[in-house]
Formats: structure tokens, C-alpha cells, sequence
């Protein structure tokens, strides 16, 4: 190409606007040695380095040679603690759905306007999330003793701090079409909400409860490590007991399951939306 | 009868919306509001069924105030006012037939309305709305799978089955092709001129407006600059009513006739 086919391709001078400087990278630069600080100086304040992970896997090999072969007749024993567990998450769910629901309604600002009931509530709702799941657990333990329900419970408060806030921000982004319309049609407000407002969320909010089953049978499994119910007790029993084989028993079986109805799960959700 | 009284609307940031608004509505008369965007026409349109509540003045419906009423005399006012929209605010995901019936909740308990249990009745209500608008094939198909008129035809259905006096329409053809801007209209006018239904429609279209309307009112800032038939609105009306001469886009065209 010669020099005069660039000349009229780019004139050699457009503007006498000045141009701008390419943004500079320090920005950039700064985040990542940041980044390598907080990483650093956690792995020094927690005393854990690479050293000690390479000096434990002699200890690992063998703690996983001992869990095999798994004691594949564990399974008979398990197998009402499994189901336990499953039931657990069930009714945990489906009482924080039940929840959920009104106090999803209470946060939407678009449907409650009434800003010193939402505020409120959504601080509660917040609040709520912070609090693990397995200290809900032991809390309710205290309240109500050993055994499932308080692992139903501790669920339940789980569910309802999730679905709640997934279902109240998918509440705020209704089309407000339909909540005129039924206005303009004389409605009382719940029917405005029946008619425009529960359509328009429904597969949403189904979604949001597979989508904490998933979650809540996994927690379900582990509840049992403080006395909350299901399978996590025979964690602590067969580990206390050193006998690995049947923990690895537990393990799989755990794995299967939760496969399972995260498979079944996803596969709902995606027909839903 | 519709009758709005000395009404104004002015927005706490002080703008005004409507002014001393002075209105008498006859029963089965067509009436096309026109104005620039920003005249106020669709402020007026939803005064009368208080989607917008007004500053000042007073509305009466068949003589009882909507201004003043509240919880189950309002609700009671409003299920005689059918509304249309722009967006035809259908719930897109659920079907044409609930999408009618919703039509009706006005007339029933909530209780009664929560599972949806409407009474045969109202079914058959619910379908004859369906066949006067030519869309009953349609009653079990989900409501997003239809075309823009085909939304709004739905939505002129839910009105009828409502069993309104009034319809208020705001920009109904707004957004859709001249085509079914037609149809629209041409079901609007039956429905007006077989039932006998008060209609009041925003449009921005002039020759629209002179084509089905028995009357003209031309809002101007929030203020009304001609109110008559529409044969004495004139090219020179419309030029009042704009402020200035008519342009191209607010005549659509050909199609008319």
C-alpha cells in the first residue's frame, strides 16, 4: 500500500481535538499485589503452608487405604438414617417455602410500600443468612433435644432466609402491567396479587425451593455431627470408632444421593423455566 | 355518565399535570383525546378510574364520586371502568382464558377467587367476550405466545367480560403495526356502537382519531383547548390543539378509509 492510499484512507490530520491517554494500569497493578498481601498474610496468621500439606499425605494415603474397600453391608444399617435425612430436608423446605411467602411479599418494595415494614424485615431476612446452618442447629438442639427436629427446624430458618430473599428481589422485577390492570378491574389487593402477581412468579419460586432442597439435603448430612438428626451422626460414630470403612460406606452413599437429586432437581428447574 | 369537576393534578415537584378540568361524558359517546405526549392525556384517562389520584377537584361516575370513595365502593366503581393499555398488560404467562376471567375477580369474594373457581357463568361470559373480539381459538394458548393484537384483542375481551360501562383506552394501538391498529379500532368502535359502551381513547394518530371518534377533546399543557365533534375539528383545531402545524408522523396513513 503506498503512502497516498493512506492518506485518504486516514486523513492525516481530523480534529484538532486532542487525544486521550490510555488509562493508566497502576489500578491494576495495586489489586493484584493486594491480593498476594491478604493471601500471604493469612497463610501466616493460620500457620498453614504447603510444607505441612506435602509432610500430611503420607497420613491422607493412609487413612484412604483403610476406608477401602468401603463395608458394603454398612448400608442396611445407614439406610433409615439416609431416608431420615432426606425427610428432613423435605419438610425443612417446604416449611421455609411456606414462610418465605408472605415475608417475600412484606420486602418487595414494589408491592409493599410501607417503608418501615420492609425495612425491617429485610434486615431480619439478612440477618437470618448470616447465621450458619449448623449453628441453627445446635442452637435448636439445646432448645429441643437430640433427634431430627431441630435439624428440621434449623432447615426451616435456612429456607426461609433463602427463598425469601431469591423470591423478593424476583418479586421486584415484576411486570407491573398486570398489577394495573387488575386494579383498574376492581380487585382487593390480594386478588391483584392471585392474578398478576403470583403467574408471574410462581416457576421462579418453585425454582428457588428445588434449588434450596439441593442445598438442604447436603446440609441435612451434617446436621447429625451436633445431634440434629439424619445421617451426619454416623459420621462422628463410625470416625470415632476408627472404623473408615464404614465411613467411606456413608460418604458414597451420601455422594449418590445428593447426585441424585441435584440430577432430578435440575432437570425440574429447567422444564420450570 | 362521567363528569369531572374543577379537576387538577399537580405532581409534588410542581409540575401540573391537569388544569381545571371541566368534563360531562354522555353515555355511548366515542371519545378520542389527543395532545402531544405530555399534555396530560394519559394522566386524564387514569384520573377517571383513580389509577392516578388527583389534586383537586372531583369525578362522579353515574353520579357517585370516585374521588371519595374507598375500599369496597372504589373497587365496586372500578369494575364498571374496563381499562386498555398500551403494553396491554396481559399476565404473559398464564393462559387467554384466566387472562378474561381476571375480568371478573371485581364480582367475587377473594376467598372464592383464590383457586380460581369461577362460577359457568362467567366461563360463558369469559368466551363470549372471546368470540366478539374473533380470538376464542385462542382461549387455552398461553398468552405470550400471541401477537400484539392478538394481546390487545384479549385484553378489549377481558374489559367486555368485566361487563364495563366505560372503557377507557390508553394509546391502545401505540404499538402496534397500522394493520392491526385497524382491527383494534374497528373492534373498539363495534363494541361502542353494538353495547353501548362510553369510550374514551388516547391517540396520537389524528386521522385515527377523526375516523372512529364521535368526539374530540385537545389537551395542551394539562389543559383543555377544544372539546366538540369531530366535524368542527379541523385542520386549524389540530394546529391549536399541537401548537403547531400537523407533521407527517402523527397521520398514519392510507390504511384508514
Amino acid at each position: 500500500m503506498s503512502a497516498h492510499d493512506m492518506k485518504s484512507a486516514v486523513p492525516s490530520k481530523a480534529s484538532s481535538l486532542p487525544r486521550p491517554k490510555p488509562p493508566r494500569k497502576l489500578k491494576a497493578i495495586l489489586t493484584g499485589l493486594i491480593v498476594l498481601l491478604l493471601l500471604a498474610g493469612s497463610a501466616i496468621k493460620t500457620e498453614s503452608s504447603f510444607s505441612e500439606l506435602f509432610t500430611g499425605l503420607p497420613n491422607m494415603l493412609d487413612l484412604i487405604k483403610e476406608m477401602f474397600p468401603p463395608r458394603w453391608s454398612y448400608f442396611d444399617d445407614i439406610t433409615g438414617a439416609m431416608l431420615e435425612t432426606i425427610r428432613m430436608a423435605i419438610v425443612g423446605t417446604t416449611l421455609g417455602a411456606i414462610f418465605a411467602i408472605p415475608i417475600a411479599l412484606l420486602c418487595a418494595s414494589n408491592l409493599n410500600t410501607i417503608k418501615w415494614l420492609s425495612y425491617p424485615v429485610r434486615f431480619v431476612l439478612n440477618l437470618i443468612r448470616t447465621i450458619p446452618d449448623l449453628l441453627l442447629a445446635a442452637l435448636f438442639v439445646a432448645i429441643f433435644g437430640l433427634g431430627p427436629l431441630p435439624g428440621i427446624f434449623a432447615l426451616t430458618i435456612f429456607s426461609l432466609g433463602l427463598i425469601g430473599k431469591l423470591t423478593y428481589e424476583a418479586l421486584e422485577t415484576i411486570d407491573r402491567g398486570p398489577l394495573e390492570a387488575m386494579t383498574a378491574v376492581g380487585s382487593t389487593p390480594m386478588q391483584r396479587i392471585i392474578y398478576s402477581v403470583v403467574p408471574q412468579i410462581q416457576a421462579h419460586f418453585m425454582s428457588y425451593v428445588l434449588y434450596t432442597f439441593e442445598i438442604n439435603v447436603r446440609a441435612a448430612a451434617v446436621l447429625g455431627l451436633v445431634g440434629a438428626g439424619g445421617i451426619g451422626h454416623y459420621y462422628e460414630v463410625t470416625l470415632g470408632f476408627l472404623e473408615y470403612d464404614k465411613t467411606c460406606t456413608i460418604i458414597l452413599f451420601t455422594l449418590a444421593i445428593v447426585l441424585f437429586i441435584d440430577w432430578m432437581s435440575t432437570r425440574l428447574r429447567e422444564k420450570l423455566l | 355518565m362521567i363528569e369531572l369537576r374543577h379537576v387538577s393534578k399537580s405532581y409534588p415537584n410542581g409540575v401540573k399535570g391537569l388544569h381545571n378540568i371541566n368534563l360531562t361524558i354522555h353515555p355511548g359517546e366515542f371519545i378520542a383525546v389527543v395532545g402531544l405526549s405530555g399534555a396530560g392525556k394519559s394522566t386524564l384517562l387514569r384520573s377517571i378510574n383513580r389509577l392516578h389520584e388527583i389534586t383537586d377537584g372531583e369525578i362522579l361516575i353515574d353520579g357517585a364520586s370516585i374521588t371519595k370513595a374507598s375500599g369496597k365502593e372504589l373497587r365496586t366503581i372500578r369494575r364498571g371502568i374496563g381499562m386498555i393499555f398500551q403494553s396491554f398488560n396481559l399476565v404473559k404467562r398464564t393462559t387467554v382464558l384466566r387472562n378474561v376471567l381476571a375480568g371478573r375477580v371485581g364480582y367475587h369474594s377473594t376467598m372464592r377467587t383464590l383457586f380460581g373457581l369461577f362460577p359457568d357463568h362467567d366461563k360463558e361470559l369469559a368466551f363470549r367476550a372471546l368470540e366478539r373480539v374473533n380470538i376464542v381459538e385462542k382461549a387455552y394458548t398461553r398468552s405470550d405466545e400471541l401477537s400484539g393484537g392478538q394481546q390487545q384483542r384479549v385484553a378489549i375481551a377481558r374489559v367486555l367480560a368485566q361487563e364495563a360501562k366505560i372503557i377507557l383506552a390508553d394509546e391502545p394501538v401505540a404499538s402496534l403495526d397500522p394493520l392491526t391498529t385497524k382491527q383494534v379500532m374497528d373492534d373498539l368502535k363495534r363494541i361502542n356502537q353494538d353495547l353501548g359502551i362510553t369510550t374514551l381513547v388516547n391517540l396520537h394518530f389524528i386521522d385515527l382519531a377523526r375516523q372512529y371518534a364521535t368526539r374530540i377533546i385537545g389537551l395542551r399543557a394539562g389543559e383543555i383547548v377544544f372539546d366538540g365533534p369531530v366535524e368542527e375539528a379541523t385542520d386549524d383545531v389540530f394546529n391549536h390543539i399541537y401548537g403547531r402545524p400537523i407533521q407527517q408522523e402523527e397521520l398514519l396513513g392510507d390504511l384508514v378509509g
